[in-house]
């Protein structure tokens, strides 16, 4: 692959390509982590979220709006370099981008499915309540069935951001496309300056997100349909 | 022993006064039409029968049931009280059957077989049996509501309420629902209905019970209601609404 691209398009170029198409994997695999982590833990916080007591719930909101208004790069300095130094212990790069990611993910997927249920009517609810079935039951079969059309979107949307906000890890030394691409940019090599480093990472990012948001957006015109 | 006996019922919404000390109380069998204008709460009075909505004062008895704010209370009112709605409120995402079999087989523990031919019974009842597999968006309203009052006797209830049940509906489809309302009436289900349909409740109705600001302004039977009502409020409402 590495020569492949060596031969077709020169050497400085062709080294530079391959080595951030090669980071870029890890780019997709922290997204994966932030996303697939975010979403379970997204799953209980929704939950108690709307949970029928309310210490559970407030619980729940104070976690949403404690991660939802912190900047991301804040919690992954704070995961890479603050309380491992403030607690005298020792965090992979890896590690620490996957809790970040993962907590960033899953306050902004709680409060998106919150908002989901909350967008199916109550009369859903009350015929429910009416029917006497019980609340497991009652979001099992009723709700979340519904809510999933409304959430699923915004949910596949919110993957771009995923995607786009593990650019910020290379700040506690993760080894992603950005920071691969940043070091080129900075390496006194003819061929590698930013013009030419920059507009090929934002189209490898570009090739990541473009499909996704292309599918939200095709959800959630399937959605409209549906709904009229 | 009443199906329903509410005593000294007070709620509010805040500083607003829903349910001003009401006394009311509906024997088995006997079927009860509410009338009165917008905000009077007709349907509040009904919503607190099955804990939709929990009043704030009085007390509340279902079938010898007292109403508390503990869940096996209200779980077994609830297994004795249809309820229809104004918006119908079937799931969207399931057929006609589905609505119907739902509780069966969750909370009634019938099986899938048992409860469709149960279901299927109650369709046939509300003579809607052959769009059974349809989605509720793929029904006119009144065959929508004809599913609703279909799924709450499902349930094999002592009591139905109906929370103004026609009020959405086009004025050509009005008459399917009452006609399922009139058939259920003769088989002698015990019935409270929050209603405008005053000819249907000339026909059906034991009682008629007119509301304003929250209280029990008139209780009758319907010729005394409709011909020489007592309180002057009630006279004002019957001549605005039978011009």
């Amino acid at each position: 692959m590495k020569e492949v691209l060596i031969d077709l398009i020169g050497a400085p170029l062709g080294t530079i390509i391959f080595q951030l198409v090669f980071a870029a994997q890890f780019t997709v695999y922290l997204s994966l982590i932030a996303f697939i982590g975010g979403g379970i833990a997204a799953i209980f916080i929704t939950l108690a979220r709307i949970a029928p007591y309310r210490p559970i719930r407030s619980a729940a909101t104070g976690y949403i709006w404690l991660f939802q208004s912190t900047p991301l790069l804040m919690l992954l300095f704070l995961c890479g370099l603050g309380f491992p130094h403030l607690f005298q212990f020792q965090i992979s790069p890896w590690t620490a981008a996957s809790v970040a990611l993962t907590i960033f993910t899953s306050a902004y997927l709680a409060e998106v499915w919150r908002g989901a249920i909350g967008a199916v009517e109550t009369g859903q609810w009350e015929a429910g309540d009416a029917l006497n079935l019980r609340y497991v039951v009652m979001l099992r079969r009723i709700i979340i069935p519904q809510a999933i059309k409304f959430g699923l979107a915004p949910t596949i949307g919110f993957l771009v951001q995923i995607i786009k906000g593990t650019s910020l890890a290379y700040i506690i030394g993760f080894q992603d496309l950005m920071l691969v691409g940043k070091r080129w940019a900075n390496a006194p090599v003819d061929g590698s300056e930013p013009f030419i480093i920059f507009p090929i990472m934002a189209v490898l990012y570009f090739c990541l997100c473009y499909p996704l948001a292309l599918f939200a957006r095709q959800l959630e015109q399937k959605a409209l349909a549906r709904g009229q | 022993m009443p199906i329903v006996s509410m005593e000294a019922v007070q709620k509010w919404y805040g500083d607003y006064h829903a349910l001003r000390d009401l006394d009311f109380s509906v024997e088995q069998g006997e079927r009860v039409v509410i009338c009165g204008p917008s905000g009077s709460g007709k349907s509040t009075l009904i919503r607190c029968i099955n804990g939709l909505e929990m009043c704030d004062a009085g007390s509340i008895v279902v079938n010898g049931i007292e109403l508390t704010k503990r869940s096996e209370s209200v779980a077994k009112i609830r297994s004795v009280v249809g309820m229809v709605f104004q918006q119908f409120n079937l799931f969207p995402h399931l057929s006609a059957l589905e609505n119907c079999t739902l509780a069966l087989t969750e909370e009634l523990g019938l099986t899938q077989s048992q409860a469709d031919e149960k279901a299927m019974q109650y369709l046939s009842r509300v003579r809607i049996a052959d769009q059974a597999t349809k989605r509720p968006a793929q029904l006119s309203g009144g065959q929508q509501q004809r599913v609703a009052i279909a799924r709450a006797l499902c349930l094999e209830p002592q009591l139905m309420l109906f929370d103004e049940p026609t009020s959405a509906l086009d004025p050509e489809m009005i008459s399917e629902v009452l006609e399922t309302m009139v058939s259920l009436a003769e088989d002698g289900m015990s019935m409270i209905c929050v209603t405008h349909e005053l000819g249907f409740a000339r026909e059906v109705a034991h009682r008629i019970i007119f509301m304003d600001e929250g209280a029990l302004v008139e209780d009758r039977d319907p010729v005394g209601f409709f011909e020489r009502p007592d309180n002057p409020r009630t006279k004002k409402f019957l001549s605005k609404i039978l011009r």
